[in-house]
């Protein structure tokens, strides 16, 4: 994995871009996300069912981790086990 | 990541909203990135090592960008204004290229047979004939998206390269995703081969604003489009804002209330026509754009609440920010550096110098990046205490008298506080005893006389000091700028000089 590819869940319709990535494992719905989504779903697990919002960008505390949501899903995201949150971005004027 | 991933996402989110409007026709996003998988097919099976762009705006540039992204070639959209002689110098250096717009040209200076060449009709029919082909992948964001050749105001154009991961960095950490109304629009009418204009392609579709496209620049044509379309928002440079201003003195304007936000950029902004902008479009916010090509656009804001202030205020310092191209964005880092590479505090004239991962300062045959990642800009400028980012012009104008370094934009703000002086250029000028001395060329404002010398070189004298004072003083009924609103200092020089 290396920022740049795309990861799609195991358990739900949520792909991801890694924008920056470290050790760990990026799950969705409590299950690793991968490069090709499984034949049968995963079920998605009831502690990481947030949810996921298109066009958002979601980091872990440290800023290691920052994902790109390109498809929503009903999963949420986390790195090993830890859930990731949204980036919040202060907006800037529109400059071009 | 590939800044095609833009256009998918924008295509997934919302396939039927209308993304582009340009010569009555609109084209959702769907058709958009059909277009563009199309392209990215014909580009792939020509073999071509390059994209090139010779074109007004048009659905043509939209696909051409993203057509090429998909396929893994750089992207060259071409200045169609350039002379014969140097346009054939650029051609040259991209063959073998998939060549779209004006074929007689291209043909006639370059007829190389390595090249294909499309009109655009022929080429936007083309890449949706094709466009059914399945979604492949494309670069994933190591290679280059942008190669733009500089506009070359000091020597011979360089080919300055953008990374698909500087553009992609420079979107994500200005723009979030979605976040335009659906009736927004933004009314583009920078050139394709002008970074601002295809910046302006990739925000607006990464903000899902539909984009409002004026191929070729005119006042009343803007006006008109802004109206008819109710524009939301709109970059412009500073000649471009200065003539619609001129066009809605001379007639009744059209009703263009729905303009919020105008941002601009792409050379200095007089001050006159920022505050007359201010009272013109009292609803609207302005923003000052500062950015290169070499940084993927924009790095420096002045934003609307700080040109609402400076507007407004009687406090000199606040009224003096409408000159400054504001704070850096928060991803990029900016310092004044001075010739030894050495930062500067503030309130020192010095180079500017940036980093951020949407800084490439890369070109095809060097990087420009120093071993720390910065970037000389070779703009020259200084940071006031309270980190607003000011210009003074380009670090190669620097007037170097007696070994003292003069930059040309501190004499032109304090003779441009005349009266009578309506616009002014310094250079350096050759001096036996100097080396180099300053050179003043001088436009007078209508209704005034022409100022004596005397009262010039004692305005400068008093507010500067003695090494600052022009040696030479000459009268022009205008100066010399570019298309994009750049001034040729060397067309001034070569007045001296003749």
């Amino acid at each position: 994995m290396k920022p740049g590819s795309k990861l799609k869940s195991a358990v739900c319709d949520t792909e991801v871009m890694v924008i920056r990535c470290g050790e760990g494992t990026i799950e969705c719905g409590g299950a690793p996300m991968g490069d090709a989504k499984p034949e049968t779903p995963d079920t998605l697990s009831p502690d990481h069912s947030g949810g996921t919002l298109m066009g958002k960008r979601y980091v872990d505390a440290n800023g290691t981790f920052e994902l790109l949501c390109v498809k929503p899903g009903k999963g949420s995201l986390a790195v090993s086990g830890v859930a990731l949150s949204i980036k919040d971005a202060k907006p800037l004027p529109a400059s071009d | 990541m590939n800044i095609a991933l833009f256009l998918e996402m924008a295509a997934d989110a919302a396939p039927d909203r209308i993304g582009l409007v340009c010569d009555g026709k609109r084209w959702s996003y769907a058709e958009l990135l059909a277009g563009a998988r199309g392209a990215a097919k014909l580009i792939r099976e020509s073999g071509c090592e390059h994209v090139a762009l010779l074109d007004e705006s048009s659905e043509a540039a939209v696909m051409a960008l993203f057509g090429a992204a998909l396929a893994g070639v750089p992207y060259v959209p071409l200045n169609y204004r350039l002379a014969d002689a140097d346009l054939s110098a650029l051609l040259a250096r991209i063959t073998p290229a998939v060549i779209i717009g004006d074929t007689e040209r291209v043909k006639r200076l370059c007829p190389s047979e390595a090249n294909r060449v499309l009109s655009r009709s022929a080429f936007v029919t083309a890449a949706i004939a094709s466009g059914t082909a399945a979604p492949t992948e494309g670069d994933e964001g190591e290679g280059i998206a942008i190669q733009l050749f500089t506009s070359g105001t000091t020597a011979a154009p360089k080919a300055a390269i953008l990374r698909h991961a500087n553009l992609v960095s420079y979107i994500l950490g200005t723009v979030e995703f979605a976040s335009a109304p659906e009736e927004d629009a933004a009314l583009v009418s920078v050139p394709p081969y002008h970074i601002a204009g295809i910046a302006a392609l990739l925000s607006s579709i990464y903000a899902q604003r539909r984009i409002l496209m004026l191929p070729a620049f005119d006042p009343a044509a803007w006006l008109d489009l802004a109206a008819a379309e109710r524009a939301s928002n709109a970059f412009v440079v500073p000649t471009m804002l200065s003539r619609i201003i001129e066009a809605m003195d001379k007639r009744a304007a059209p009703d263009v209330s729905s303009l919020r936000s105008v941002a601009y950029g792409g050379g200095k902004m007089p001050l006159e026509l920022i505050h007359r902008a201010l009272d013109l479009f009292p609803e609207t916010g302005f923003t000052n754009a500062y950015g290169l090509t070499e940084t993927s656009s924009t790095i420096a804001l002045l934003g609307p609440d700080e040109h609402r202030a400076a507007h407004a205020s009687d406090d000199e310092a606040v009224r003096a920010r409408l000159a400054s191209v504001g704070k850096p964005l928060p991803t990029v880092e900016i310092e004044i550096r001075d010739e030894d590479g050495k930062p500067l505090p503030p309130g020192e004239r010095g180079e500017i110098y940036v980093r951020g991962e949407q800084v490439s300062g890369e070109y095809k045959e060097r990087s420009a990046l120093d071993a720390d990642g910065w970037f000389p800009t070779r703009d020259a400028g200084w940071i006031d205490e309270e980190g607003y980012l000011f210009l003074s012009g380009r670090a190669d104008d620097v007037i170097v008298r007696g070994g003292e370094n003069i930059s040309p934009g501190e004499i032109e703000d304090v003779l441009l506080t005349h009266p009578a002086i309506a616009d002014v250029a310094a250079v350096a000028i050759p001096s036996l005893e100097w080396g180099e001395a300053v050179g003043i060329t001088i436009v007078v404002r209508e209704g005034h006389g022409q100022p004596a010398e005397a009262e010039l070189k004692e305005l400068v004298r008093a507010r500067l000091r003695s090494s600052r004072v022009p040696e030479k003083i000459l009268f022009a009924d205008t100066l010399p700028y570019n298309e994009m609103g750049k001034l040729l200092r060397r067309e001034i020089k070569k007045l001296f000089a003749g």
